[in-house]
């Protein structure tokens, strides 16, 4: 059954039309083409799906369309580009913080909801943080670090 | 010492592609010579085998009219950073600018012919092809300026991609003016000599990755971020076990439906839809029966098994007198140590987006080797090689495991089948369960020394490992190693299947080898490094350790000290390694918390200093989840971890200290750096955990559960 859903995406308004049933993560990598929040276990446990969903992390593989009625969703092309990039994602790239770079949009969203809420945290604070996000290329170090120093700017 | 080098052994899968697409692309380049790179006796009998490139330039590189430099290369970007350490060889020999170079990548089209990117290859036998290519090129600019400047080439020089007369720098001229977006059609009769270290530029100085921005703005392309006009999912009907048959299949559900398209050939079931979901639902609509037999193999049997299956001995080397050894021995050590299988698990799932477009097939896939993935699709769809082309795209991780290509073999059959672009996206229970494995092992060491701390026995069989970092670098006068089977795959032995993980075999000869050095050691009451420098006459490994030590400040030991000291060094892709390491381990739960890792690394000449090390830091995080908690559970051909839940990936309240040291070599060959740090964190945290608390595992995973066994 269809139903029509209102939400904000990346800061614009959108009215669509879709079973509401259908899970978040598919329905920004498809029908909006969002292809940077990426598929790692479809089941919670990884975290490369994280979204913001009204500025909290939210693991879009674990709700479905219906739960951002009248919400707001930021994805990874949302936060900022390669041209004006978010703190956050700047940080990324300076402490070169990513290898394969799939788990990155995750931990950058997750990073970011974080230090929306928390500002200068501690070492084990921002591990606390981060520890439901998985890396399987050893990135750890380096996202610690760059989480660090982009709670300074944010 | 007498070496016995048996010339007969399996090396990696020496796929050439069939006739007619080599030699449709060496008509393209004109040729083909084998770059002389010298690989060690070591890369011969572990597998890395040289490779022929293309001799004409043009293979490897292209300067487009705006002045943009193209690199080619048939490697993939998994996250090693060749992309960066490739650009970074080229921009150095052709004197551009780093940004100014767009790395070409695995286009079967467009670059040139690759075994595949394994082997910690890419650096160390790409790169010297790479670098000449360019190397050349930038002469044959020079000459073409030198005419169209009216100039002697003496008078010239270049900079940034601009050649310029040295006494009047107005004088100039750019590559993009010279080649006006054509290829070179000159060529060197001989290759001209490569940058020396106190020439280089970029070559040794620290470069961020350069598809960073990409990455963290969602904007780099993975193979399933690849969109086509009429794109469908497939969802495919899986057996529960490997050993399962399909006895029947009602498929009835789904077909009538109208709403999905359902393919079926034989046992080969699958489900299209535009939303994933929706093929998946009606997947679930099929009602399949199996026969799965009971051949009560688990995690625990497995090891008796293996034994058991095991093929003739393959003796890789030997020297001396085993008796005469024994007989001279104070002390004696008889172990077996044993490896489950482990998962390669990279965060990004098999993933293939394949269409046919008139005759042709493109396929978008994440594949370590897409030279082998296309005759691979070639020979199974009946079609010429030259019909199918794999495209370029970033891989979420492969550590081996993306050597093999069935998502990609599914995606291409069902675009043939069903005439629309396919993607198959593996979902994280079809990556647990299609994995290629690291093998489950079994090594049995016999060795001895004297009271003085002299190695004198030394008698090694491994099983199923693979022989990759078997053969022992310390100076022992009697001594054999007997791989039996010596790769990494076995038919018919596993109950699923295996292949190369990261340092393929390394990783269990290292645990083995370098837990029984320490077991010695202990026994006679020596500190395991002077226990090692006793025994050593490798100068690379003297050195080495001698670099981690200073690091670390490494106070001598008796184990168990309860300091929780741990140590072990290796070999691996031609890079010595030596690592030390500081422990916790919490008597009440046997957890382990490893504090703080020194990882020295002679890599000879190191392109990308920064890059290096972060591939030595990535060895360190995943090297824990093997060492402690990575394990394969399975019954027969039935995977039981299927998911995060229940495989435990390393966490970050897991990440130590990690501190490393790259030796300052410039005048080596360049070895392999993304694969070699990884081998030693077995021995590492196993010698760390016994100079702790005084509990030996002969066994990995080294749960909490086994350490609290053994203390
Ligand atoms: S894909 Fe959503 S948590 Fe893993
Ligand atoms: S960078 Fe590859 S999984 Fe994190």
């Amino acid at each position: 059954m269809m139903e029509s859903i209102q939400f904000k995406l990346n800061n614009k308004n959108r009215k669509i039309t879709i079973d509401p049933d259908r899970t978040l993560l598919w329905v920004l990598r498809n029908d909006f083409n969002l292809t940077g929040t990426k598929y790692g276990c479809g089941m919670g446990h990884c975290g490369s799906c994280t979204v913001l969903v009204d500025d909290k992390p939210v693991r879009s593989c674990m709700v479905t369309a219906d739960f951002i009625e009248d919400k707001s969703v930021v994805t990874i092309e949302g936060l900022g580009t390669p041209e004006k990039m978010h703190p956050v994602q700047k940080a990324f790239v300076e402490h070169d913080a990513l290898q394969c770079g799939y788990c990155t949009p995750g931990m950058i969203m997750t990073a970011t909801g974080f230090l929306q809420e928390h500002s200068g945290p501690s070492r084990d604070e921002i591990v606390d943080a981060m520890e439901e996000n998985l890396c399987r290329c050893g990135a750890h170090p380096r996202i610690i670090d760059a989480i660090q120093s982009a709670s300074k700017e944010i | 010492m007498k070496k016995v080098f048996n010339t007969s052994i399996d090396l990696l899968p020496r796929h050439i592609p069939s006739g007619m697409s080599r030699r449709s692309f060496l008509k393209r380049f004109g040729g083909g010579v084998v770059i002389a790179v010298a690989l060690s006796d070591f890369d011969i009998l572990e597998g890395a085998v040289e490779q022929q490139y293309p001799s004409d330039l043009n293979a490897y590189l292209k300067i487009g009219e705006d002045g943009r430099v193209y690199g080619y290369t048939g490697k993939i970007e998994m996250g090693q950073g060749v992309n960066t350490s490739l650009a970074q060889m080229l921009a150095e020999e052709l004197d551009v600018k780093l940004g100014d170079v767009t790395m070409i990548m695995g286009d079967t089209d467009l670059c040139p012919y690759d075994r595949g990117t394994f082997g910690s290859l890419t650096t160390r036998v790409f790169g010297p092809a790479m670098r000449s290519a360019a190397a050349e090129a930038r002469i044959i600019l020079l000459q073409m300026a030198s005419e169209s400047l009216g100039k002697p080439i003496a008078s010239l020089d270049v900079s940034n991609g601009i050649v310029y007369e040295k006494a009047n720098k107005q004088n100039n001229i750019s590559y993009a003016e010279l080649t006006k977006g054509s290829g070179i059609v000159k060529s060197l009769k001989e290759k001209p000599r490569l940058k020396t270290p106190s020439e280089f530029k970029l070559i040794g100085k620290s470069t961020r990755r350069t598809d960073g921005r990409a990455k963290v703005t969602g904007k780099a392309l993975y193979a399933g971020d690849i969109r086509l006009q009429g794109m469908v999912y497939a969802k495919i009907l899986r057996p529960p076990s490997h050993d399962s048959k399909l006895v029947s299949a009602d498929t009835s559900a789904a077909n009538s439906s109208g709403a999905v398209q359902l393919i079926r050939e034989g046992d080969f079931i699958a489900v299209l839809h535009e939303d994933p979901e929706i093929a998946e639902k009606y997947l679930s609509k099929i009602e399949a029966k199996y026969e799965t037999p009971d051949s009560g193999l688990n995690e625990n049997t497995i090891f008796d098994h293996l034994v058991r299956s095991a093929p003739e001995g393959n003796v890789l080397e030997e020297g001396g007198d085993l008796e005469r050894g024994g007989m001279e021995s104070d002390e004696i050590f008889e172990e077996e140590y044993l490896d489950g299988y482990v998962a390669h698990a990279p965060m990004e799932p098999h993933t293939a987006l394949a269409t046919m477009e008139g005759r042709r097939m493109k396929v978008w896939a994440s594949t370590q080797t897409p030279f082998r993935l296309k005759s691979n699709i070639a020979e199974a769809l009946k079609m010429k090689e030259e019909d199918v082309q794999v495209m370029q795209v970033f891989l979420g991780g492969g550590f081996g495991g993306k050597s093999s290509n069935g998502q990609a073999l599914e995606a291409a059959r069902l675009a043939k089948l069903s005439g629309k672009p396919v993607m198959v996206a593996w979902t994280r229970r079809e990556e647990f369960f299609y994995d290629s494995y690291r093998p489950a092992a079994v090594a049995r060491l016999k060795s001895g020394c004297g009271k003085n701390g002299v190695i004198t026995l030394w008698d090694y069989g491994v099983y199923f490992a693979g022989q990759r970092g078997a053969r022992h670098f310390y100076d022992i006068p009697n001594h054999r190693t007997v791989a039996y089977n010596t790769r990494w795959t076995a038919p018919g032995v596993h109950p699923f299947a295996t292949g190369a993980w990261r340092a393929p075999s390394n990783n269990t000869n290292t645990f083995a080898r370098e837990s029984q050095i320490n077991r010695m050691a202990a026994k006679i009451g020596m500190d395991p490094l002077r226990f090692r420098l006793n025994n050593l006459k490798d100068e690379r490994m003297i050195r080495t350790l001698k670099a981690a030590a200073e690091k670390f400040g490494w106070k001598e030991i008796t184990a168990p000290s309860g300091r929780g000291f741990g140590i072990a060094c290796g070999v691996d892709a031609g890079s010595y390694v030596a690592m030390m390491a500081q422990v916790d381990v919490e008597k009440s739960s046997g957890k382990v918390k490893v504090n703080r890792v020194v990882l020295a690394q002679d890599m000879g000449l190191v392109i990308n200093p920064q890059g290096a090390t972060i591939q030595a830091e990535g060895c360190v995080m995943m090297g824990l989840g093997y060492a402690l908690s990575e394990d394969i559970q399975f019954s027969g051909g039935k995977i039981h971890n299927r998911n995060f839940d229940s495989y435990q990936l390393p966490k970050f309240s897991w990440t130590p200290k990690i501190e490393v040291v790259l030796l300052d070599l410039p005048h080596e060959p360049a070895q392999g750096g993304g694969e070699p740090a990884i081998i030693c964190m077995g021995a590492l945290i196993g010698n760390a955990i016994y100079d702790a608390v005084g509990a030996r595992l002969n066994q990995m995973p080294m749960t909490p559960e086994r350490i609290l066994e053994a203390m």
